[in-house]
């Protein structure tokens, strides 16, 4: 982020072909002006407790420090250490990772797929998938965590009851969430359901933006259907293509009230715990303000790190535009 | 959702299409099952939800909307004034600093535009779960724990980044040259800006507006956080109603609590979607 804070604007005249207009001839303080009650904002909701979380997380701070018995006490890298060291941050990140993984390449793919079959529908069934689909994304995250738990429950569940129904004498009364493995299953179709909305809408939209005068001049010119979907479409959607996969990816590696309230309706909290439900853990339950801090540092740079890419490229394009 | 390609549909053999429509209806039934469950359950007496066999149908023999009036009590109202208050409040301020942002960036040529957008970008991605433990110490060290104001600016600040973002590609989309135009004419710029340019800009503002309000709306990680368990917000109370230990989950008062918190979110949403998935397309293509 510092390196784009100093990164400074390409000079105008290059880039611009156009004359020059009015509004760019005179420098003048009001654009600045404009800027501040939002980044004054920014900085103090997400600036400062970043800066205050980086200090923390080189100091012990605990329960004393909190009601003050005791100072804050620079301890250097070792929280870290403690974090790095300690075998249940791996197994917690590398539990995230997975999941996160999983869960974004899942829905992107069924996202795309959706979007792809929006466009070839008749109408009527794609204004009922595209109604459902709504219904899902709008529907409150607590509300729907809430009837996927009772759709799942060990007793007055449907899903149990079709299983039995279907044959599987064992599942009757079966309890998803006690055994971690079923517990991911359960947290995966729940995220999966609830981010493939935003992924296919988003690439439905794209989608519309595929020029078709150029689709019909490949097809004139003999471009297999494979060739126009490989030479045409994917390039235009691919800003968007690749800002959805980049959102999906932060978005399943921070998951935090999903994982929260499942492990509240009888998961076993150790096992199933993900970064942002061990950060919960450790700083607002146990109160271990500096360990948590080195715990969220270590998640912000996953976060950095599998985002790298895109940003990076995203730099080199604002710079050039 | 206007816009088809006739010439790919034709081409399309009948029992291919056939195929893709029953797989269509197929996927909308699994992404509409839960929400049709969630009010099918709420209009279902106790005894009848615990029959080993599922009450399909939410009218009949032994429904009703009994559970409605066990769910709206006192504590009901109190969370929705506390949810309605603290998301107006940082959508209404949330709207007009983007709006400036937005302005600034997509009509002004200032130095360091490109790493403003950038900063937005990379704001997003900051896990809020990553910052919650410092903001819960920097808002309770301030006498702002447990306030409607502290919580108010966790959420501007968590609703800006998207925000800018989209009305940008909003703003960018409307011609500066209608402007000029009106200023030629003898407008002040003000004046050229208010009354051509901004109505253009109203359902992008709309847009915003609403998902501004649904992200608000559905928050609860900063609240569970930085609120006193006393003073919860609607999601607050409504997880709360399923975490009730030593007693048996009254579903149908629980669907009840959910379709009440969903559905108006639900309509409010169908009537802006289209207007919001384009507003996020112009947001990643355009400068």
């Amino acid at each position: 982020m510092a390196q784009a804070m100093t990164t400074p604007d390409a000079p105008p005249a290059r880039t611009d072909p156009q004359p020059p207009r009015l509004r760019t001839r005179r420098r003048r303080p009001a654009p600045y002006l404009l800027l501040v009650p939002a980044l004054g904002t920014l900085a103090l909701g997400l600036g400062y407790p970043l800066v205050r979380q980086v200090v923390m997380s080189f100091q012990e701070f605990g329960l004393a420090q909190q009601f003050g018995t005791a100072d804050p006490e620079w301890i250097g890298l070792d929280n870290y250490a403690d974090v790095l060291t300690d075998a249940t941050t791996w197994a917690v990140v590398a539990r995230s990772l997975a999941f996160c993984l999983a869960a974004a390449t899942l829905t992107m793919l069924l996202g795309t797929v959706v979007a792809l079959l929006m466009r070839q529908l008749s109408t009527a069934p794609r204004i009922v998938l595209q109604v459902s689909m709504l219904a899902a994304w709008a529907s409150p995250l607590v509300a729907s965590l809430t009837v996927w738990n009772w759709l799942f429950d060990s007793r007055y569940g449907i899903v149990n009851w079709f299983l039995v129904t279907l044959g599987f004498e064992g599942m009757d009364g079966y309890s998803w969430l006690a055994n971690p493995w079923t517990f991911f299953l359960v947290a995966g179709v729940i995220v999966v359901w609830m981010s493939v909305p935003f992924v296919a809408f988003s690439l439905y939209a794209a989608l519309t933006q595929v020029p078709e005068e150029t689709i019909e001049a490949a097809q004139l010119d003999g471009a297999t259907r494979t060739q126009r979907f490989r030479f045409i479409v994917v390039p235009t959607i691919r800003p968007v293509l690749s800002i959805v996969m980049l959102l999906q990816i932060v978005w399943d590696l921070r998951l935090f009230a999903q994982i929260k309230y499942l492990q509240n309706a009888g998961g076993t909290v150790s096992e199933t715990n993900l970064l942002g439900t061990y950060l919960y853990q450790l700083g607002v339950a146990q109160s271990e303000y500096g360990v948590a801090s080195a715990v969220a540092m270590l998640m912000l740079l996953l976060t950095l790190g599998l985002t790298f890419g895109y940003v990076r490229s995203l730099l080199r394009e604002e710079r050039t535009a | 959702m206007t816009v088809t390609t006739p010439l790919a549909r034709n081409r399309r053999p009948r029992a291919g299409r056939t195929a893709l429509n029953v797989l269509a209806l197929l996927l909308a039934a699994v992404w509409a099952f839960p929400v049709y469950w969630m009010v099918n359950g709420s209009f279902q007496s106790l005894s009848r939800l615990r029959s080993p066999e599922p009450a399909w149908l939410p009218f009949g023999e032994g429904t009703s909307a009994d559970a409605y009036g066990r769910v709206v009590d006192a504590s009901f109202w109190d969370s929705m004034q506390l949810s309605l208050v603290v998301t107006l409040l940082a959508v209404g301020c949330g709207l007009v600093f983007a709006f400036l942002a937005a302005l600034a960036i997509s009509r002004f040529r200032i130095r360091g535009k490109g790493a403003f957008v950038v900063v937005i970008l990379v704001v997003q991605m900051i896990p809020a779960e990553a910052l919650f433990i410092s903001q819960y110490k920097m808002l309770s060290g301030w006498g702002l724990f447990n306030t409607i104001a502290g919580l108010t600016v966790l959420y501007l600040a968590m609703i800006l980044p998207f925000t800018i973002w989209m009305l940008r590609g909003f703003v960018a989309g409307v011609p500066a040259d209608l402007e000029e135009a009106a200023m030629v004419d003898g407008c002040s710029r003000f004046r050229a800006f208010f009354t051509i340019t901004f109505p253009l800009l109203a359902p992008g503002l709309v847009a915003c507006g609403v998902y501004g309000f649904l992200q608000c709306w559905n928050e609860i990680t900063l609240a569970t956080v930085v609120m006193d368990p006393s003073n919860r917000t609607v999601p607050l109370w409504l997880q709360g109603m399923t975490t009730v230990s030593n007693k048996a989950i009254d579903w149908p008062a629980v669907m009840a609590g959910a379709t009440l918190v969903a559905v108006p979110v639900i309509a409010l949403f169908m009537l802006v979607q289209n207007r919001m998935a384009s507003g996020m397309v112009s947001g990643a293509v355009k400068g």
